[in-house]
């Protein structure tokens, strides 16, 4: 066992800071450090910058187009991303379907798709929750019925993340609704957004954006080949990528580099009569979150390092979304204490690009630590909530 | 000891009460927080009619005497309300003030069209830097013959974009953080060399940033005594934490009742949620923080109305209280609500922010847990 690095694992770390701080376009680089917020084409763009390093398919077998890194350079990849504050990858292609066709689509699906997905040619949404199914996802009612050579889908998805831009979206659909047991009659499809039929519904969040949507399908013709897998089989395919889901949802470099900046932010502003970073109370419960944070991130480590020896993420997943998600959000309250009364400015309008950033109200970007606060209570919330996870662990991982 | 309201009170307590319920549902509000003022005029004029903008003053300034028993049964309901017409700024705060401070003649011009609703103001007490440090005021004030010169910045003045007077702490005299040397100013929100820049805040309330550069005001502008304003600053805040704390209280009784229901209603693997004990137990400790935070809230009330030796010490109990427990049941009242919980649709969400604003104003849990470890 050795927590340091290896000559090549140095190297490749190298390689991986220096390509994001010279090559990683400049546009994103500045819209990312004045907190202005990403569009479509900036995400695509990104997306195109990795790819063109041969870096999108990060986790993706060496095959369809993937890294075939080790653990150890995932592990650095991620580090030295969020050091660089380069934006999220969009998962639903990447993270989500892709894996899913090339676990279990057929080879035409593979050539159809994979291509797109790794050179983010393709958006692509989910189409899982639905209005009422909530955390009991299998009592999904959108129903796709077989009719000649195609599917034929009716019925509503929910929480479409980023459904607004996609050119695609991966459903779970009931195709039978006669069985013994719910998660059985579910098929996993991929529908073209430009279908005839469907209609997309922007979802306002409570900090006032619009990330989420409701996806309406009123009759929309599928073909029956886009039908991933046999039948029936959904559930098993869509739990797959839910694990896989639920690991990429932990974020700990990301929340690590947000617990840096939040102490340089500390340090140096001065508000009351002295830094917060002399305040003692404040400091002890950074180093708490600190600590937990770095035991995280040796969980995910351990379940990356299982993954890569050749077994499915399992239910230990959820412990990564729980922890996950409880630690980004313990950092958003510190980020709250530390904005005092400059949380309660409603400003978004002041971080589009051609703002002067003389005349925003605030320093930094420290009225923007309310909106993120509020709109991450849903971390809790999305990919099965955490009171799922914990009633997931407490079934499979302690047989309770 | 006696927990009971007068007569007065209970009716004070039954029209607002019957106001909010009947007069300001959660669409007429939202409608209200997004116009161009950021509340509704005919409402103040409403709040003047019936004698509520009277409330805290003195018979003799025509009000009605009230005191912390009053606005603590006030608030709670415009806390259920949610309401957005500017109390706290305009009566709390600025009336505060006024009312401690104001000569005869200042009391004529500014205090009467406040009772009357027919005047918007605020308190500028919060400097860019100042954080929760009331005394922490960089704006100064430098004599000139009988005017006075001003020049700084003050930062998310409630009501500060809509505000026709602008009380104004400034340094007369003493260092940046020195309780002494600061001084009361009543300006005119149009006086030359004042800049605002005005913005809704997150909980749909108004604020602004507010620059003061050689703003010339007539020595009758000093409220009180010159260099003597912070024991007035400090009482007044002290006044305005109490009232945000019983809004707060409110806000968290309503938000425990709507989960409750909703888990009642809200079915899921074929059964309704509020049948998982997991999450029973979560509500029973929503409740038990409300009734804890009620607990001291009366206390709170109680001792300041009775002006004992722990008025000051049951502020920052109550509003420690609210800073942990207010957030918590803010945060459960979400999750439990699930997705819909996170959308701007649901009012939910709404009492949340509101909720979280309120903690982070007048000293959040952590700066009022340091007061009482003192």
């Amino acid at each position: 066992m050795h927590v340091t690095f290896t000559d090549e694992e140095v190297a490749f770390r190298e390689e991986v800071r220096t390509a994001f701080s010279d090559e990683m376009p400049r546009e994103i680089r500045d819209k990312q450090s004045q907190g202005v917020p990403l569009e479509r084409q900036d995400y695509v763009k990104f997306q195109k910058f990795l790819h063109a390093k041969g870096w999108a398919g990060i986790n993706w077998p060496v095959e369809y187009g993937g890294t075939g890194w080790t653990t150890v350079q995932k592990y650095i990849f991620a580090e030295e991303m969020a050091n660089a504050n380069a934006p999220d990858i969009i998962t639903f292609g990447l993270g989500m379907v892709g894996p899913v066709i090339y676990t279990f689509g057929s080879e035409e699906q593979k050539q159809r798709f994979l291509p797109d997905i790794l050179a983010s040619n393709v958006w692509w949404c989910q189409g899982y929750s639905e209005p009422g199914s909530g955390s009991d996802l299998a009592s999904l009612k959108t129903k796709a019925e077989l009719v000649g050579d195609h599917y034929v889908i009716n019925g509503t998805k929910t929480w479409t993340t980023l459904g607004q831009h996609a050119d695609w979206i991966f459903c779970l659909v009931r195709t039978e609704s006669d069985v013994a047991r719910r998660q059985e009659g579910i098929s996993f499809i991929l529908v073209d957004m430009k279908s005839p039929g469907i209609t997309v519904k922007p979802i306002i969040t409570l900090d006032g954006s619009h990330e989420i949507n409701e996806i309406h399908f009123e009759n929309v013709e599928v073909p029956a080949g886009n039908l991933v897998g046999e039948q029936g089989k959904g559930w098993t395919y869509g739990k797959v990528l839910l694990q896989h889901e639920r690991t990429g949802t932990a974020r700990v470099h990301a929340t690590e580099y947000r617990l840096k900046k939040l102490r340089e932010q500390v340090a140096e502003s001065v508000r009351g009569a002295r830094p917060l970073a002399e305040d003692r109370n404040f400091m002890r419960k950074i180093a708490a979150v600190e600590v937990e944070l770095k035991a995280l991130e040796f969980t995910e480590l351990r379940t990356l390092a299982a993954v890569a020896s050749g077994k499915a993420p399992g239910p230990e997943s959820s412990i990564l979304k729980l922890k996950g998600t409880e630690l980004q959000q313990a950092v958003d309250e510190l980020c709250m204490e530390a904005a005092g009364y400059y949380a309660l400015p409603y400003v978004p309008e002041q971080y589009a690009v051609d703002f002067p950033v003389a005349e925003r109200v605030g320093e930094g970007s420290e009225t923007k630590t309310s909106l993120r606060y509020f709109n991450y209570r849903k971390a809790s919330i999305y990919g099965g909530s955490n009171e799922i996870q914990k009633n997931i662990v407490a079934k499979h991982v302690l047989g309770l | 000891m006696d927990f009971s309201l007068n007569d007065v009170q209970s009716m004070l307590a039954d029209t607002v009460e019957k106001f909010v319920i009947n007069d300001y549902d959660f669409d007429t509000r939202q409608k209200y927080a997004a116009s161009d003022r950021g509340y509704s005029a005919d409402v103040w004029n409403t709040f003047a009619e019936l004698g509520w903008t009277a409330v805290p003053f003195s018979e003799a300034d025509g009000g009605f005497d009230g005191g912390p028993i009053e606005m603590m049964i006030m608030m709670q309901h415009f806390g259920r309300g949610l309401v957005v017409e500017p109390y706290l700024a305009n009566i709390v705060l600025a009336g505060g003030v006024l009312r401690r401070e104001a000569s005869d003649a200042q009391k004529e011009r500014w205090l009467q069209p406040l009772i009357g609703g027919e005047l918007q103001a605020a308190l500028a007490f919060i400097e860019p830097q100042s954080r929760y440090d009331n005394a922490n005021i960089a704006t100064a004030a430098v004599a000139d013959g009988d005017d006075w010169i001003l020049n700084g910045t003050k930062g998310v003045v409630l009501n500060g974009g809509n505000a026709d007077l602008l009380i104004v702490p400034a340094r007369t005299a003493g260092g940046q953080t020195d309780s002494d040397g600061i001084t009361l100013f009543a300006v005119a929100g149009d006086t030359q060399g004042i800049t605002r820049n005005a913005y809704p805040t997150v909980d749909g309330h108004q604020a602004a940033e507010i620059t003061f550069t050689d703003v010339r005001v007539t020595g009758d502008s000093v409220l009180g005594e010159v260099g003597a304003g912070y024991q007035t600053l400090s009482a007044v805040v002290d006044e305005g934490t109490l009232a945000v704390c019983a809004e707060a209280v409110g806000i968290m009784k309503i938000l425990t009742d709507k989960t409750v229901e909703y888990a009642k209603s809200r079915v899921q693997f074929g059964v309704p949620i509020a049948s998982f004990q997991a999450l029973q137990h979560r509500m029973v400790d929503m409740l038990t923080a409300c009734e804890q935070s009620y607990s001291l809230l009366l206390w709170a009330a109680m001792a300041n109305a009775d002006a004992t030796a722990e008025a000051r010490k049951a502020i920052s109990a109550i509003k420690y209280q609210v800073g942990t427990s207010g957030k918590k049941v803010g945060q459960e009242a979400v999750q439990l609500h699930g997705g819909m919980g996170v959308t701007w649709e649901l009012d939910v969400a709404h009492y949340f922010k509101r909720l979280t604003a309120i903690c982070q104003m007048f000293g959040n849990a952590d700066w009022h847990l340091d007061k009482l470890a003192e």
